[in-house]
């Protein structure tokens, strides 16, 4: 167990469980961008550089930005505000609980210990760009077709019908 | 204890994490986060498994984790649309108020 990977470990975790814990529902998107840059920090350590700079792209760009824009777009201006934690948030903490305990016993009590890392491979953009382009194209052009499903169904889910109707 | 375990064990308790936001959050947008959280601890299983894995020259763990990293975007985009159209029939994102699926 090495320095960084601590140190990037207690971020990732504080940062998302700041991000499930937080009251003010922008202040628990913030804290999301930090655990997901931690994360994607291990994958940079894990010599996954094009994964860890998508991850960053994607989750900390894109999708952090979306969920705010939601945020602001579904702020109710009632005074009162409602408890952040759900009626039953006692048995659903129990449930996580019970789900990480289950997990952490099967991998302590598990045969990984006698594997090694092997040598730092050397992974390019070029060669993750040609297994797309040919090892993988069929999964690559599918992937193509749900974004642009996704797209046209996403709009078509958040597009205002009212004036139609009229 | 070597570092693979190290690894499952973040990504387990990143897992747990999400799960617990998923469950005991009230509002909608705060579930769907939860759930990316769950999606992320799964990829850094992979990357992980990648990693230590026999051959990581066939880079089918990172292949994985870039396809799952698009198919989380694009589930977030849907997801944060149906919350929207939700919204606008209900005036809420507060799941124990929004308990009719007929406007």
């Amino acid at each position: 167990m090495n320095v960084p990977f601590i140190i990037l470990a207690i971020i990732t975790v504080v940062g998302t469980a700041a991000a499930m814990g937080m009251r003010n529902a922008v202040h628990c998107v913030l804290a999301l961008t930090v655990g997901l840059a931690g994360v994607a920090a291990l994958y940079l350590q894990l010599g996954a550089q094009f994964v860890g700079f998508t991850q960053i792209m994607v989750y900390v760009g894109a999708v952090a930005i979306l969920a705010v824009f939601a945020i602001m777009m579904t702020h109710s201006p009632e005074p009162a505000k409602p408890p952040t934690f759900s009626s039953f948030w006692t048995v659903g903490s129990v449930v996580a609980a019970a789900v990480f305990a289950v997990l952490a016993w099967a991998i302590h009590s598990s045969s990984l210990a006698t594997h090694t890392l092997p040598p730092q491979p050397e992974v390019t953009v070029q060669q993750i760009g040609d297994a797309l382009m040919h090892r993988f194209v069929l999964p690559l052009e599918l992937m193509g077709l749900l974004l642009t499903a996704a797209l046209i169904g996403a709009v078509v889910i958040a597009m205002n019908h009212r004036e139609e109707t009229k | 204890m070597n570092s693979l375990q190290n690894y499952l064990l973040l990504s387990s308790l990143l897992f747990s994490i999400g799960l617990a936001g998923a469950l005991i959050r009230r509002n909608a947008i705060l579930v769907l986060i939860g759930i990316e959280l769950m999606l992320n601890a799964a990829n850094l299983n992979l990357i992980a498994f990648w990693r230590f894995g026999p051959n990581p020259a066939a880079l089918t763990g990172i292949m994985f984790a870039i396809f799952s990293i698009s198919i989380a975007a694009a589930e977030a985009a849907v997801g944060l649309g149906i919350i929207l159209a939700a919204y606008r029939h209900s005036k809420t994102t507060d799941l124990d108020r929004m308990n009719s699926l007929r406007g």
